[in-house]
């Protein structure tokens, strides 16, 4: 095979950006509590490390068919170049899809109150409902000023409107998945949707319509609106109060986050200098502190 | 006086020439990302199968998913119009037809004159229709033949919890790494898609004697799934990927004599 076709061979379209990061100024051997919270979710895994209640480090890496594995790989990750081991953190919360299998964890709790907690740490107290695009989920919830859940809806049962439904387009597509968005955009005007109930469905279409004749960036703005038609659908059932804010992976996809801001017809919050799939993982580790700090007073 | 039924279908298009009620070809031809092509291919398939020429079919009735990309049709129906009359043609003491499509299933209850009384359709999602087990025939590298075949075989229940297609392939995917029997997977998948298509049938109200139609019915261990689910005998009609063509060409000879 020559050089070129192996090299195609290889990419993954779908595989988004990996990765990990510590903060260098914060010396966590003064910390007086250290959490952790991970998340371990059917396509990805966070795990977030605070001091104090300031995000030390994290890492986020793909889940592993076994969610052990995932925790362990994840929780390395985030402690990389620390010097910190998971025997020196104080509490860890478990969550997401896996979070009964973190076997280090101290606690679990579910991927709901760590969403909320989460987006309210990312967002700011102003955050009354949150759009969280999981890997093989939707959730909408409603918050109160400091993260509490009042109501929400989660959808686990089909893959449209998840981050899974994206992936599946964007291997079809053969383009990067952190480059879907911006290509989405480039067509003189947003063509109609695909199926807007049915990833499978949505996929035969697009071959059709490319097929046809259809530029990849006409069928990416077709299937972007079609999600952003489904999100639409899940979140007026819970009804949306100001600010609106979006965390999960679909966050970083201006393709369908500009058009479900247009369908919604309301400003979407986002302003946040944290990675949108830490969610959970921080809202875990926030829980984690509180817990142990509580436990500490006994 | 001869009729043809022509069923568009998602993933096959069906064609069946009646003369004087009696049927003399028939064709089926894989819709393929050009869509006219199977319209073409089948009527080449069913007019060689017939031994006749174009020009000798007096009037065409068109039915399923796709009906609107043939043009020369004089009569359209719905597909549960055309389910209703080839069923009743071939046995006119079912009461209750199930069909399972390519990417579409739908049950009916159906007058004894072979008319639809009540109707259920799943249209939005592939995991109750035969999309869902072609996508595990990939997953599990398996030709749909032995797909059927392996099912059967199985000696365990290891349920596949995910509802969606996308979701299952991963879960189908997974479980292979867990090295459980093929066998077992396949079982699995029948299990669950017949959990859909009988939560779909119990919508309508499910009346003996129930049929069964559509390609998917030659899986006998689909077949089998579904009387489990549904706790009753279940009738497979002969080439029953063929029967809605077949009511669409009753349908086309009728309104000729109406």
């Amino acid at each position: 095979m020559s050089e070129i076709a192996q090299k195609q061979k290889e990419v993954e379209y779908w595989r988004w950006d990996e990765g990990n990061w510590k903060n260098s100024d914060i010396d966590w051997k003064k910390a007086k509590t250290i959490s952790a919270g991970v998340d371990v979710g059917s396509v990805s895994s966070q795990a977030v490390i605070m001091c104090d209640g300031e995000v030390y480090a994290w890492g986020n890496t793909r889940s592993g068919y076994n969610t052990h594995e995932s925790s362990n790989k994840v929780i390395a990750m985030a402690l990389d170049d620390t010097g910190m081991k998971v025997g020196d953190i104080h509490f860890t919360v478990g969550t997401g899809y896996g979070r009964v299998k973190v076997p280090f964890a101290n606690k679990a709790i579910t991927e709901i109150a760590c969403h909320a907690r989460g987006a309210n740490f990312m967002y700011g107290p102003i955050v009354r409902t949150v759009l969280d695009m999981g890997g093989q989920d939707l959730k909408v919830i409603r918050c109160d000023d400091k993260g509490k859940v009042e109501n929400f809806l989660m959808n686990e049962k089909c893959a449209a409107g998840t981050g899974r439904g994206m992936e599946v387009m964007a291997d079809l597509l053969k383009v990067p998945i952190g480059k879907v968005g911006e290509l989405s955009f480039q067509v003189d005007e947003d063509p109609p949707p695909v199926s807007t109930t049915c990833v499978v469905f949505a996929k035969s279409e697009a071959l059709g319509l490319l097929k046809s004749g259809w530029p990849v960036p006409k069928v990416l703005a077709a299937y972007c609106t079609a999600m952003a038609h489904r999100i639409y659908s899940q979140v007026m059932m819970v009804g949306i109060e100001k600010e609106f804010a979006i965390t999960g992976g679909i966050a970083k996809n201006i393709g369908v986050v500009n058009r479900l801001e247009k369908e919604l017809g309301i400003q979407i919050y986002r302003k946040t200098k944290w990675d949108t799939q830490l969610a959970g993982a921080i809202g875990g580790a926030l829980f984690g502190r509180a817990l142990y700090e509580k436990q500490a007073k006994k | 006086m001869i009729t043809a039924g022509i069923d568009m279908g998602a993933a096959f298009a069906k064609m069946v020439i009646l003369k004087d009620g009696k049927v003399i070809g028939k064709g089926i031809s894989k819709v393929t990302l050009d869509p006219d092509e199977a319209v073409q291919t089948v009527q080449v398939a069913a007019l060689k199968d017939a031994g006749i020429k174009p020009e000798e079919i007096e009037r065409i009735c068109v039915t399923g998913s796709g009906r609107k990309l043939f043009k020369n049709a004089h009569v359209s129906v719905t597909d549960v119009t055309a389910d209703a009359a080839g069923t009743n043609y071939l046995d006119k003491t079912i009461k209750t037809v199930i069909d399972v499509g390519g990417e579409e299933a739908r049950a009916m209850k159906v007058s004894e004159e072979g008319k639809v009384i009540n109707f259920a359709v799943n249209d939005k999602c592939a995991a109750g229709a035969g999309a869902f087990i072609e996508a595990m025939t990939r997953a599990l590298e398996l030709p749909l033949a032995d797909f059927a075949a392996y099912s059967l075989r199985s000696t365990q229940k290891i349920p596949i919890n995910a509802q969606c297609t996308i979701f299952a392939e991963s879960e189908v995917v997974t479980l292979i790494n867990e090295l459980v029997p093929r066998e077992d997977i396949c079982r699995s998948v029948h299990e669950g898609i017949s959990e859909r298509i009988s939560s779909m049938a119990k919508r309508v109200g499910i009346e003996e004697k129930v049929g069964l139609i559509g390609g998917p019915a030659n899986n006998h261990g689909l077949v089998a799934a579904l009387k489990n689910s549904l706790g009753m005998e279940i009738l497979v009609l002969p080439e029953p990927e063929y029967v809605s063509a077949l009511g669409a060409a009753l349908i086309a000879a009728r309104k000729e004599e109406g």
